[in-house]
């Protein structure tokens, strides 16, 4: 436990002490702030629009549910801006180890590879965590002026924190592949965004191939956490994806000893 | 304290390292001399479980490099060729680092890490950012970094490699006064390095041990010729043929010569002094003698020797 107290603590400081931290929560929120700018007043139009048409036909106006169609595609975005940052968070976890030959000093001091792994895991985690802690306060002036219900966004944010987790830990896995920083993120990047997509093709293969591909995409199962629904078959998946990513980086760690890379 | 039992180790089909043995007692200073490319790094590696073996046993401060790797690392310090450091961290953090994570108690880290900068003398710098720091003091900091859980086992790879005179002289003293409380191994391709430093030499070429004694074992088991260095004002075929003749000179060999000098190399055993005899054959021929000099067989030498042999055997 101190070790891996000793890792977080370290990679911590290091993403805060480097300008990494702060561009990435940074641009993280900025373009978060569009994108919420952009579905609100879209929604806050159709309200009106909606409004209109009842005072022209003169019926009672209907309900529009901001749960639905302002905070869901919020957070299928915060998913997807999520997949473009956190590789960059990732990348140097175990690449700039490898580089600078600081990797020589983990590894011949009393810490199992797995505190070394967790220990980094959960600091790309933790400042995950920030950049979606910055992201709430979009959701507290909606809070201000509407009325949306707290249990879907709840879920919705335990979703993408699930999600944020699976590609931290494929990333981190990328990492320990090179020295090179831009070819872990990259092979990161394009590994999770094909696991993103993975069941788009069940259109155009058949219907059991297209439901097992469907069942391994990552954001057919962030959908439910969207709606609201909390379902221990989303959590499993990604639990599974999560410890699929860190067990490979043991594997990776393990064998580049072995082969004395 | 350290126990290596024919270690091998294969990249591939290429060895680098191939049943190295030897042993190292309790408070011994033992360099690791080889040239670029011989296998120091990689037995180093072995024996600070970064590397495994592909075959035999190493054993560190009683135990197995394979088997227990965790409590070997609890014993060793390890300064790797490029110092492991983490530029974006102060000295002091970075220290202090170091000591968490080679399991320091809490309780006594602060004053590990307070010690340890003075032994190396880096207090001074202990604010600032690594990536600032000069390479002298880089290494320095990576040989703090080595020290500061005070570890039984001291294992350097070229730790003077990179720097400046004074800071070798300053480094190698420092690893002298480390001697006694720590076992140390250090390897380097520097040869004086070896002779000032280290009670014991393990030369080693090409992934295998090729010679294990004292330093001064060691020269004097390969010294049993001297080399004599003679300047005459005469032409190198008469001065041969003259000196050729006097009992215990072996070779007579040319060196650079212009129109009044000559240099010649005169081999001759170690056991019959012939300088005398030399110069008195010289001076009955009436050729002015400039320089007579004897060199005796240098570490050096015997490095040379050692690592070509194995060149020649294996071509």
């Amino acid at each position: 436990m101190r070790n891996f107290l000793a890792i977080f603590k370290r990679e911590i400081k290091s993403y805060f002490t480097s300008p990494i931290a702060y561009v990435v929560i940074g641009l993280f929120l900025i373009l978060a702030g569009i994108f919420f700018y952009l579905i609100v007043s879209n929604f806050v139009q159709m309200c009106m629009r909606v409004d209109m048409m009842a005072q022209q036909y003169r019926q009672a106006p209907q309900k529009m549910n901001i749960n639905m169609m302002a905070i869901r595609p919020i957070m299928h975005n915060l998913s997807l801006f999520a997949l473009f940052f956190l590789p960059l968070v990732t990348m140097r976890l175990y690449s700039e180890e490898k580089r600078t030959g600081t990797i020589e000093l983990l590894m011949t001091s009393p810490v199992t590879n797995w505190q070394a792994i967790l220990g980094k895991f959960a600091a790309a985690g933790a400042l995950f965590l920030v950049m979606l802690a910055g992201t709430f306060v979009y959701i507290v002036f909606l809070f201000l002026y509407g009325k949306p219900e707290i249990g879907p966004i709840l879920t919705g944010y335990l979703g993408l924190f699930l999600i944020g987790l699976s590609y931290i830990s494929f990333g981190l896995f990328f990492s320990t592949l090179t020295d090179n920083q831009i070819i872990a993120a990259v092979s990161a990047f394009v590994f999770i965004l094909v696991f993103w997509a993975i069941g788009w093709v069940s259109g155009i293969v058949s219907p059991t191939l297209g439901q097992t591909l469907t069942n391994f995409s990552l954001i057919e199962h962030f959908d439910d956490f969207a709606k609201g629904v909390l379902d221990t078959k989303h959590i499993v998946y990604y639990l599974s994806f999560i410890f699929m990513g860190l067990f490979l980086s043991f594997v990776s760690i393990e064998s580049a000893r072995w082969r004395g890379r | 304290m350290i126990d290596v039992q024919q270690v091998s180790r294969y990249f591939g089909d290429f060895a680098a390292a191939k049943d190295i043995s030897f042993q190292v007692e309790k408070g011994e200073i033992v360099g690791f001399l080889g040239p670029n490319a011989a296998g120091k790094t990689t037995t180093m590696r072995i024996l600070t479980t970064y590397l495994p073996a592909t075959s035999g046993t190493a054993k560190v401060a009683g135990f197995d490099v394979q088997e227990d790797s965790m409590q070997v690392r609890k014993h060793i310090g390890y300064l790797p060729e490029t110092p492991p450091l983490y530029y974006d961290m102060r000295v002091h953090e970075y220290l202090d680092f170091v000591a968490k994570i080679k399991g320091v108690d809490p309780v006594d880290r602060s004053k590990a890490v307070r010690d340890v900068m003075g032994k190396v003398a880096i207090e001074n710098v202990s604010g600032r950012v690594i990536k600032h720091l000069s390479k002298g003091f880089k290494q320095r900091v990576g040989i703090a970094q080595a020290l500061v859980h005070n570890p039984d086992v001291l294992i350097l790879d070229e730790p003077t490699v990179g720097l400046d005179p004074s800071q070798i002289i300053e480094v190698r003293e420092l690893i002298k006064s480390l001697a006694g409380d720590h076992t140390i191994i250090l390897s380097t391709h520097i040869l004086p390095e070896v002779s000032m430093t280290c009670e014991r030499v393990i030369i080693i070429n090409k992934g295998v041990v090729v010679a294990k004694d004292t330093t001064e074992g060691l020269t004097s088991k390969h010294a049993g010729s001297r080399r004599l260095t003679l300047v005459v004002g005469a032409p190198f075929d008469k001065v041969k043929d003259k000196i050729s003749a006097i009992n215990g000179v072996d070779k007579v060999e040319p060196g650079h010569s212009n129109s009044d000098l000559t240099t010649l190399y005169v081999e001759s055993s170690k056991s019959d002094e012939v300088r005398p005899e030399l110069a008195a054959k010289i001076v009955a021929q009436k050729w002015p003698l400039y320089e007579l000099k004897a060199e005796d067989v240098s570490l050096e030498d015997v490095f040379l020797e050692l690592t070509t042999q194995e060149e020649e055997e294996t071509s």
